[in-house]
């Protein structure tokens, strides 16, 4: 569908009625990311929605085939920039399994306890914001301040807080602070008490329910045709979580649920979302009590892991070492790959293809909210023109990661 | 685990299953182009296999390799639990008959993936009732996943000030040089590499 032109210097300015074109977006204030809709309308109601996407699209997939393998975890980072852990920890994985190496079990739990403190981020950034597009602002404030002591944590390990490159090809680039255990059994109570708290100024205003219930709702069975996947596809009661359906790292030693909706409204993503904060806080409780104090972090794959920086300035072997994983990038066995995690928002998957030299030969990502932003114009079709709001937001489509 | 896959397909199609591999536990097949739609109908279909959730579709460039474009379709069955990756070789160096028969009357989700698919890479699909670019502005010419795309090329719909126009010099340089932050020893796409 063409957006609506309309040329603002004739002089007389007739629009047609009905059905009306409306432009929504690029920019616009009540919708988070960067998504243009172009509407058919018949008084409020939407004959027609054509959601046009690509405004953040910055070559991801070509910049990759320049770099080395390694030069990929700052790319990933800005997919989905509100969890850019798992990111990276998905692609670190793809990588690992296409060289067959096997980090760690400190480094495995490591990278759980990181990968769900992102996604609590993710979760408490999607539920903020669709309840102040909805004008709920406090509750936004409050999520976003505890998705600020999540990004405490991350900034103490990583040095940044929220673009991190904090993950590596056989591990991550350094190992648990000595205070990692203790900040995050301080934080997490804390970040769920203010969950609570917004929760409770939410579910138990009627005008927030009854702009959430029944809107945007979708079967099951039309969900998975769409290809969704994560907390949208868990709303509609399929419980399909790739924790516990092929579990990596060590998920399949931990003890967490998997909270789906019932009538697959916005009200359940809603719910689904939150449900999984918590089911995240017990991972992260169970994997802090059993994250090893001492041991390696990375394996001890010389032709993929940087050598110790010491050796480096010290020893001429470590120097040529890391001289070559640098300036040629480690090699990446020939082969093709598909390696897929639970995402912030669904299956993060990267179809990896290498020529058996350093660089990518195609770095192929597979972004959960491409296809569930695709699901949208069903969504809101036959519906008034104000669901697209908390329908839009309660999808969590994120810029970076939907336009690659 | 599920080598059934690839022996259901290659009991029902045969000889239309060209090569198949299990490498790294991706179960992978690789078939004729012309029987893409039959295949994915009886992944669908068949009740056995079930691949319900259509996971992800992409194409990737050979461009010394006849055919050139290769896609690839990833898919799930969400209550088999199983996935598969399909694999079709399409066109020649000028990408004339780099085509597909659509998929998107068999899952909804492959419409934009499609879209997607074409635009980056430049394979049609006969059949897909919109088949605009989706990434890329309408104005864009050619497809910049393809290999032979230049990485440094830019396209700007507002053109960049002349300095004329601007009344000073302006020092503004190409984004990088066509080989600028490649990794040592490596060049960009020639025509003479084989991969």
């Amino acid at each position: 569908m063409e957006p609506a032109y309309v040329d603002l210097d004739e002089g007389e300015l007739e629009l047609p009625a009905d059905p009306m074109h409306l432009n929504l977006g690029p920019s616009h204030p009540a919708m988070h990311g960067t998504v243009r809709i172009v509407l058919e309308l018949s008084g409020e109601t939407i004959v027609r929605a054509d959601v046009q996407v690509g405004y953040l699209h910055r070559g991801f997939e070509k910049m990759c085939e320049r770099g080395t393998w390694a030069q990929v975890f700052p790319y990933v980072d800005r997919l989905n920039y509100v969890s850019p852990m798992l990111n990276n920890v998905g692609y670190a994985l793809a990588v690992e399994k296409l060289c067959g190496l096997a980090v760690p079990e400190r480094c495995q739990w490591y990278r759980m306890i990181l990968g769900e403190l992102a996604r609590i981020s993710d979760h408490l950034t999607c539920n903020g914001a669709m309840a102040m597009e909805l004008g709920a602002f406090t509750p936004f404030l409050w999520f976003v301040k505890a998705r600020e002591m999540v990004w405490d944590i991350l900034e103490e390990e990583t040095g940044a807080r929220l673009t991190h490159s904090f993950g590596r090809i056989g591990g991550m680039a350094s190992p648990p602070t000595a205070d990692f255990k203790g900040l995050c059994r301080a934080a997490l109570p804390k970040i769920l008490h203010l969950v609570e708290e917004g929760e409770k100024m939410l579910l138990k205003n009627r005008i927030f329910l009854d702009r959430l219930e029944n809107v945007g709702t979708i079967s099951g069975a039309a969900a998975v045709a769409l290809g969704w996947t994560g907390p949208c596809l868990r709303s509609t009661g399929v419980a399909y979580d790739i924790r516990k359906a092929h579990p990596y790292l060590k998920y399949d030693e931990v003890d967490f649920d998997v909270p789906v909706g019932a009538r697959g409204d916005t009200l359940d993503r809603f719910l689904v979302r939150l449900g999984e904060i918590r089911q995240a806080k017990r991972i992260i409780d169970q994997a802090i009590d059993r994250m090893p104090d001492h041991g390696p972090i990375n394996c001890d794959d010389p032709r993929v892991v940087l050598p110790d920086k010491l050796d480096v300035y010290t020893t001429i072997e470590a120097t040529i070492q890391h001289f070559k994983l640098i300036m040629e990038g480690a090699k990446v066995p020939k082969g093709e790959v598909y390696s897929y995690t639970e995402g912030g928002n669904g299956e993060l998957g990267y179809y990896l293809v290498s020529d058996g030299s350093g660089t990518p030969y195609r770095v192929r990502i597979r972004p959960p909210c491409f296809q569930i932003t695709g699901g949208l114009s069903t969504l809101v079709e036959g519906r008034m023109l104000s669901d697209i709001v908390p329908t839009f937001g309660a999808l969590n489509m994120i810029g970076g990661e939907c336009d690659h | 685990m599920s080598q059934f896959v690839l022996d259901r397909l290659k009991e029902r199609f045969g000889t239309a299953i060209l090569e198949t591999h299990s490498n790294f536990g991706d179960d992978t097949a690789t078939i004729e182009p012309t029987q893409w739609k039959a295949v994915c109908t009886f992944l669908r279909q068949d009740p056995a296999l079930d691949f319900d959730l259509p996971v992800d579709l992409c194409a990737v460039d050979y461009p010394n390799r006849k055919p050139r474009m290769e896609v690839v379709m990833h898919l799930y069955s969400v209550s088999k639990r199983h996935r598969v990756r399909l694999k079709a070789r399409v066109g020649d160096e000028d990408m004339e008959g780099a085509e597909l028969e659509s998929v998107t009357g068999i899952w909804s989700g492959m419409n934009w993936l499609e879209r997607e698919t074409w635009d980056m890479s430049g394979v049609r699909f006969r059949g897909h009732p919109d088949l605009r670019r989706i990434l890329m502005y309408p104005e864009f010419e050619g497809h910049p996943l393809q290999k032979t795309y230049p990485a440094d090329r830019t396209q700007p719909l507002v053109p960049y000030r002349t300095e004329d126009e601007a009344g000073m010099p302006i020092h503004k340089l190409e984004p990088f040089g066509p080989e600028e932050g490649m990794p040592f020893g490596r060049a960009g796409f020639t025509r003479d590499e084989d991969i």
